[in-house]
């Protein structure tokens, strides 16, 4: 075993560092009106890539909105959006490729939708029907399709990080082209989970990204009772993990920073750490109200940053977008949304078999058992466990 | 058998009508108000109040110093809580879900429990109590769900509460908070709110360690914990339809337990039902169970029924079907009296 020597130059007097000498910038390329920041580099992306990645994110803001006011008419338990991030999602998303696993949280509905995942697919996760993948067992918006390598989400948070570093790891053994994409916010980053696996992936040299969207709030808690460093992205640095920080709001930026993000994870087979800088324009969830305990003047502020119109400004000078095709789009959007809705409340419910199967791969006798005694006794009451 | 439950009306002139949240926050103000080394920590707590709001106003009352929001990672703010005891300082953590608790486990069973016995008692943690909203019935699937009571009532060096109500949640917090050793207090949170009744807004404390006979009877006893009270006096009113007298005890300490108490009913009745939302396999009942039969042998008229929750992860939409309702208790009642 050889043991790295010291190679620190020395001093003579007890010189504490701080840390102030090393300040983490923000990569920026478009302003807010569309027009590219002067002397920033513009990424390669097509017209067709452009337009795609704005239809995701237009398309993840209908869905937000339809889903959250369906919840509030109580017809969904929970809903969850990705309101103001949509850029920092969409952006990375973008920039890597179909093999690569998704590892998310659970606020990248517009990953899936970058990926492929259908309207429906999302209403019948969201409505737990006989459809859904995950068989209704998961609150909504725990999203997961193994054909689209979308890890199925789970609401412990960070409990991903890890993992994403041993899939990597086990990515690079079969030397495959391919890495792990790993989200998380900058709350989850205060747990345990994020330390161990960042350590880890530098340790093992594990073919990883992992974005840290950092968007000032945890449920209630500001990032300033969160942590006193500069955000997340130093951390990387203490791990030995080379890390970058970006306007969450920019799409270029995001999208620029994660290409780079993804050729050095795949071609130098190490971790990267992209902290995006960026806003929960909504509450929490639908079990939250932000109102107690944050201004609407910050939430305003934060309105005029926003990444989807952003990106419009941008296309829109670009000669790749206009404002009739944008209603149009909206407009069909809004149309699928609500249709494919109405059909997944409408589907059947899961089968109760359900209930024990996937516990273990085959079900137990002891589980059989107990299974046959609740088909008895529902039997007895079928009126009390209809649906 | 129990004792000291309802406080004398003339040392508690005034009480209000509070549901349980409130209760638990009416109990954490006079610990902070009466003793100047309580202190409460944990996720959104502070100035929001807890995402249940069960700390509301206690940082605008006490200060950042005494309630504050943590980072969020359970095991930090366990290993901090019982860092905090351990100087002498009387924390109350907040872990949101008791499903989350899982991170500081190690901190909990390694550290927490096992502070006093390693050290000879030279150092203890005692101060420390973790409070946590635990079980079903909200629409929350695998990871808003679980009962994880068992786990920790594996662990001797704990003691485990879990109240019914809010009379019995503030009560029993107090007593909690003040007791000598480390405490893990589950809420209830499907009744937090459902949960209402008369309760003393001054200071007082119902024992630890100690059940209560909820409603005497003859024929058979019906023992739960929690939110499980609610569906367990349900089936005995049912059962009372069916001219079947149920003597209902909330355990109320998991650990330790009041063996006696359980033990003198079913000696009475012959007959012992236990129902918990937790899976079966590992249950708290399983140990109830063998303790009981050891003791009451020759009293008992039929097995001891167990009325849980499946063996599998708690389930979303088949939520209804998993659960441990009155109508699986109230059969399971007929069964073990027709046995």
């Amino acid at each position: 075993m050889k043991i790295a020597p010291n190679v620190s130059p020395a001093k003579r007097a007890p010189d504490f560092q701080d840390g102030s000498s090393i300040k983490i910038p923000s990569l920026q390329i478009l302003n807010q009106d569309g027009s590219i920041v002067a002397g920033a580099t513009v990424p390669d992306l097509s017209r067709d890539q452009a337009q795609k990645i704005y239809s995701d994110m237009l398309y993840t803001r209908m869905l937000d909105e339809r889903m959250q006011g369906a919840q509030r008419q109580g017809r969904l338990s929970f809903y969850l959006t990705c309101t103001g991030e949509e850029a920092a999602v969409a952006g990375t998303i973008a920039a890597f490729q179909p093999q690569d696993m998704v590892m998310a949280q659970y606020r990248e509905q517009v990953a899936l939708r970058y990926r492929g995942f259908t309207t429906a697919q999302f209403m019948n996760q969201l409505f737990s029907n006989g459809q859904d993948l995950g068989k209704g067992r998961q609150m909504p918006v725990h999203y997961g399709c193994r054909e689209l390598n979308m890890m199925t989400i789970s609401s412990p948070l960070a409990t991903q990080i890890p993992q994403a570093a041993g899939y990597a790891y086990g990515q690079k053994l079969k030397g495959k082209d391919a890495c792990t994409l790993c989200y998380f916010g900058e709350g989850a980053a205060s747990e345990g989970d994020f330390h161990a696996g960042l350590n880890m992936a530098a340790v093992h040299k594990s073919p990883v990204v992992f974005v840290v969207r950092n968007n000032g709030y945890a449920i209630s808690t500001p990032c300033c009772e969160q942590f006193a460093s500069d955000g997340i992205a130093p951390r990387g640095l203490g791990y030995g993990i080379k890390a970058i920080r970006v306007d969450g709001n920019d799409i270029l930026a995001v999208y620029a920073a994660s290409l780079e993000a993804r050729r050095i994870a795949t071609q130098e087979q190490r971790p990267v750490l992209v902290e995006t800088m960026s806003y929960r324009l909504g509450a929490h969830s639908t079990s939250d109200d932000p109102s107690g305990y944050r201004s609407k003047e910050e939430e305003q502020e934060w309105r005029d940053k926003d990444p989807i119109q952003r990106m419009k400004n941008w296309l829109i000078t670009q000669r790749w977008w206009d404002e009739e095709s944008d209603t149009e789009l909206q407009k069909s959007y809004r149309t699928e949304i609500l249709a494919e809705l109405k059909l997944a409340e409408q589907r059947d419910k899961p089968p109760l078999r359900d209930i024990i199967t996937d516990v273990y791969k085959t079900v137990p006798s002891h589980l059989l058992e107990q299974f046959q005694e609740l088909e008895a006794h529902i039997a007895k009451y079928p009126d009390r466990y209809s649906a | 058998m129990a004792k000291a439950t309802l406080p004398e009306i003339g040392n508690q002139p005034k009480s209000s009508k509070m549901n349980l949240l409130q209760a638990i926050n009416s109990g954490l103000d006079i610990a902070m108000a009466t003793d100047q080394r309580v202190l409460c920590l944990g996720e959104d707590i502070g100035q929001f109040g807890g995402v249940f709001r069960a700390t509301s106003n206690l940082q605008e009352k006490y200060g950042r110093d005494r309630c504050f929001n943590t980072p969020l990672t359970e095991q930090g703010i366990a290993g901090f809580a019982i860092g905090l005891a351990a100087q002498g300082s009387v924390p109350v953590a907040e872990i949101q879900f008791a499903d989350y608790i899982f991170p500081a486990f190690d901190q909990i069973v390694n550290e927490a429990a096992k502070f006093r016995y390693r050290s000879g008692d030279e150092f203890n943690c005692g101060g420390l109590t973790i409070r946590t909203p635990y079980g079903g019935g909200i629409d929350g699937g695998l990871y808003h769900s679980q009962s994880p009571e068992a786990y920790f009532c594996h662990t001797p060096g704990l003691k485990v509460v879990i109240p019914r109500n809010a009379y019995q949640a503030k009560g029993l917090l107090l007593s909690a908070i003040r007791d000598p050793d480390p405490v893990i207090f589950f809420e209830p949170k499907a009744i937090y709110r459902a949960s209402v009744g008369q309760v003393p807004e001054g200071d007082y404390e119902i024992p630890l360690e100690v059940a209560e006979v909820v409603q005497p009877g003859t024929d058979i006893t019906l023992l739960g914990w929690g939110a499980q009270m609610v569906q367990i006096i349900k089936a005995a009113e049912l059962a009372a339809a069916e001219g079947i007298s149920c003597e209902v005890i909330d355990l109320r300490s998991l650990l330790p337990w009041d063996r006696d108490c359980v033990a003198e009913s079913v000696t009475k009745t012959g007959r012992l039902l236990i129902s918990h939302e937790a899976p079966r396999t590992g249950g708290y009942a399983g140990e109830i169970a063998a303790s009981i039969q050891q003791h009451c042998f020759l009293s008992l008229e039929a097995p001891i029924s167990r009325v849980t929750g499946l063996d599998t992860p708690f389930p979303l939409i088949h939520e209804k079907h998993y659960l441990p309702d009155y109508l699986k208790i109230f059969e399971s009642i007929i069964a073990t009296c027709n046995y």
